[in-house]
């Protein structure tokens, strides 16, 4: 934040600030200070709020065309597709938005994992994160239904299901989510509600995320705190605004490369034949970004139990702060860390190649293996490496040369030390 | 002691790895690869052949439209931009070869009528039970997004057309089951449905399976992505924008970024002014310091 007070330059802006200080957030938020060693990791923020909004925008023009009913949704589907004004593109960006969400949620996760962005005094931006996290999951998964394909109506008779795992009231639950005593159209009808819903409390949840990054302000690649107002930051605006536009421009130009030329590679074909209660599809799959959460569930031989480390896959999160007891922030420092980040990551893709074969045979033992590394990683590496991993010297500020070159620091504080009561004059 | 930790697991990941990637290769199911064609809609600018998909309209009402329903195709579509453009006239006599039931009328009766452009493509049975009973309880599916609802796409559609064969001796068949090479299970409920010169194509194209197969499934396509073609235009038109835009916006931010950098010299090329630094140092290493000027 910003230390000096923004005072507006017209007697009118000073009315209105002082009433309402519009005009004083609108400069905080152009002067955030960044810390300018950020990297093109770091502007997955803003690609996130961009898909964010597009999601909004082209699901309020789908709902205007879109019917919630067994018998008409499908069809309404194939109207938008065919009669509506560019109503193709508009679902087909839509659809495909739902996934790059996603890879972006991902990789903003990842990097949140590799730097250690969760770590004090920034774990309340990460658990609200991890809470838009939950939210989109719910989200994606209620709009995937909406369609009335065969692995919409087959995805959501599994994944409400899961519900009936708990005991003594789980099938109660099930029969209450379900408005009924199978996924039928009061299932649909919810299911649209709360997609319309749920967005909009991420909207909300978004603006907490950004106000508490606002606080502490940005972690950067090094991970130790940078002197703000100084020359290690600049300005939000206009530097990260160019940065973030480069990237989210990257990042659109892949987003509509899907969109035109390959708009239905990342869904199912079985979600365009509509719904038949009677006939189960060969394999159910959940969407690519749901896959890995899907091995876990099945790696488990119960099914109470899959629910459970299910859920628990994603809440260990919640917990990182506290697990990872490392003082030192980012993974560049952290040789070992960084190895185990890199295996983590190789186990969450393999879980999520798993989650799309069939539960048997090697798959069933592969699962099974990811998914033990994965809470091994969280619940017993993590506190050990805090412990015992001998972590690389930590630079001065983040523009210090020790970085670059290992052992130079040794030499200039020897030479320093050479000079010390010199005339610091004749030093130039 | 951390060295040997860390060499130890190095080896651990490096075990990991070759002993996971060789499973996930080599367990992948060997399918039945299915035909493949160069298909004139494949690509960034694929767009469709007019008279391949007029000829496969033709297939489809001679051949597939007794069992087969495309509910969700207008005749007006039908001559429609990036369709099988027929003219309108043609179009209008298409649909009118057909009847339609509407209604009430103000008497409260349902009355049948020619079919009009802006009609659905009349089905062939009212319903799904009906269009099953009537097919030996297998419903014929509706062909709108056919080639959108099968893994492979069009060339799973063509290859199935080609892909009748007899069944290996063992593979055991029930009466009307028919064995197809690419259908999951080899055992299909639809007979060969093409045969040389099964139909007389108006424009003189010589009626071979192949030809018929290679025209019905562009149909097929089209008919489930009839703005397949503005789409490419558009998705073409879009990305060399955006890769302008880009291009405009990233020098922009360079040039945007030097001015940070140019106030704040000393940050200026790190890597090189480190180097400069140490080249210094060493150089001067064990010197007089009076000599550093």
């Amino acid at each position: 934040m910003s230390e000096e007070k923004y005072v507006p330059k017209s007697k009118l802006a000073q009315w209105f600030d002082s009433r309402l200080p519009l005009l004083t957030l609108s400069h905080h938020l152009q002067e955030y200070p960044t810390p300018k060693n950020l990297n093109y990791w770091w502007t997955f923020g803003g690609i996130l709020t961009f898909c964010l909004i597009t999601q909004i925008v082209t699901g309020l023009v789908l709902a205007m065309h879109y019917v919630a009913h067994v018998d008409h949704a499908f069809e309404s589907i194939e109207h938008i597709m065919r009669d509506v004004n560019y109503g193709w593109l508009i679902r087909y960006v839509h659809a495909n938005g739902a996934s790059m969400f996603f890879l972006a949620v991902y990789i903003h996760i990842f990097r949140s994992l590799f730097y250690g962005s969760y770590k004090a005094p920034r774990e309340l931006i990460w658990i609200i994160g991890l809470l838009i996290y939950v939210l989109m999951m719910a989200t994606a998964f209620m709009g995937y239904v909406l369609p009335w394909g065969q692995m919409s109506f087959w995805g959501a008779t599994v994944i409400t299901n899961l519900f009936s795992a708990i005991p003594f009231i789980g099938e109660s639950i099930t029969t209450w989510l379900w408005g009924g005593f199978s996924v039928d159209n009061p299932t649909l009808n919810r299911f649209y509600s709360l997609h319309y819903l749920l967005p909009f409390l991420t909207v909300g949840l978004v603006i907490l995320h950004i106000w508490s990054l606002h606080i502490p302000g940005n972690n950067n690649p090094i991970g130790i705190d940078v002197k703000k107002n100084s020359n290690e930051t600049m300005p939000f605006h206009p530097y990260m605004v160019m940065k973030d536009l480069t990237a989210l421009l990257v990042f659109i130009i892949i987003f509509l490369w899907f969109v035109f030329f390959a708009p239905n590679v990342l869904g199912h074909p079985d979600n365009y034949i509509e719904a038949n209660p009677l006939v189960t599809p060969a394999h159910i799959v959940p969407e690519w970004y749901l896959l890995p959460f899907y091995a876990i569930l099945r790696a488990i031989p119960s099914k109470l139990g899959g629910v459970i480390f299910m859920f628990a896959a994603i809440l260990i999160l919640i917990l990182l702060p506290w697990l990872d007891t490392s003082k030192v922030r980012s993974a560049v420092f952290r040789p070992i860390y960084k190895k185990f980040f890199w295996v983590l990551l190789f186990m969450v893709i393999l879980l999520g190649y798993l989650g799309a074969k069939p539960p048997e045979g090697i798959y069933l033992i592969l699962s099974r293996i990811a998914t033990a590394y994965y809470f091994i990683h969280f619940l017993i590496l993590l506190p050990l490496l805090g412990r015992y991993e001998k972590t690389d010297p930590l630079p001065q500020s983040i523009s210090d040369p020790v970085l670059d070159k290992p052992g130079l620091l040794d030499k200039v504080k020897k030479a320093a030390s050479k000079y010390e009561g010199e005339n610091v004059g004749s030093f130039k | 002691m951390l060295d040997h930790l860390n060499n130890l697991i190095n080896k651990i990941i490096v075990v990991i790895f070759i002993s996971i990637i060789p499973f996930s290769v080599f367990s992948e199911e060997k399918n039945n690869e299915l035909l493949e064609i160069n298909w004139s809609f494949n690509g960034i600018f694929g767009v469709f052949e007019r008279s391949s998909l007029q000829r496969g309209y033709q297939v489809y009402q001679e051949v597939c439209s007794g069992c087969h329903s495309i509910q969700h195709l207008n005749y007006r579509n039908l001559y429609e931009e990036g369709g099988p453009m027929f003219s309108k006239e043609e179009a209008k006599a298409i649909a009118a070869q057909f009847e339609v039931i509407d209604g009430p009328n103000s008497d409260g009766e349902m009355f049948t009528r020619p079919g009009k452009l802006s009609d659905k493509f009349v089905k062939p049975y009212p319903n799904i039970e009906a269009s099953t009973a009537a097919n030996g309880g297998a419903y014929p599916p509706d062909m709108s997004v056919l080639a959108k609802a099968r893994a492979g796409g069009a060339n799973y559609l063509y290859s199935l057309l080609l892909g009748y064969e007899e069944a290996p001796s063992g593979f055991e068949l029930d009466d009307d089951v028919y064995y197809n090479r690419y259908m999951p299970g080899n055992k299909i409920k639809m007979s060969s449905p093409l045969s040389d010169g099964l139909i007389e194509y108006s424009d003189g194209t010589e009626s071979t399976t192949e030809q018929m197969a290679k025209d019905i499934t562009a149909f097929l396509v089209w008919a489930s992505e009839p703005h397949l073609e503005s789409q490419h235009k558009m998705g073409f038109k879009t990305i060399i924008y955006l890769i302008i835009l880009l291009t405009l916006v990233y020098f922009s931010k360079q040039k945007v970024w030097s001015r940070f950098n140019s106030k704040n010299k000393l940050e200026e090329d790190d890597e090189d002014t480190f180097d400069k630094v140490e080249e210094v140092v060493t150089k001067y290493e064990g010197e007089d310091p009076k000599s550093f000027k």
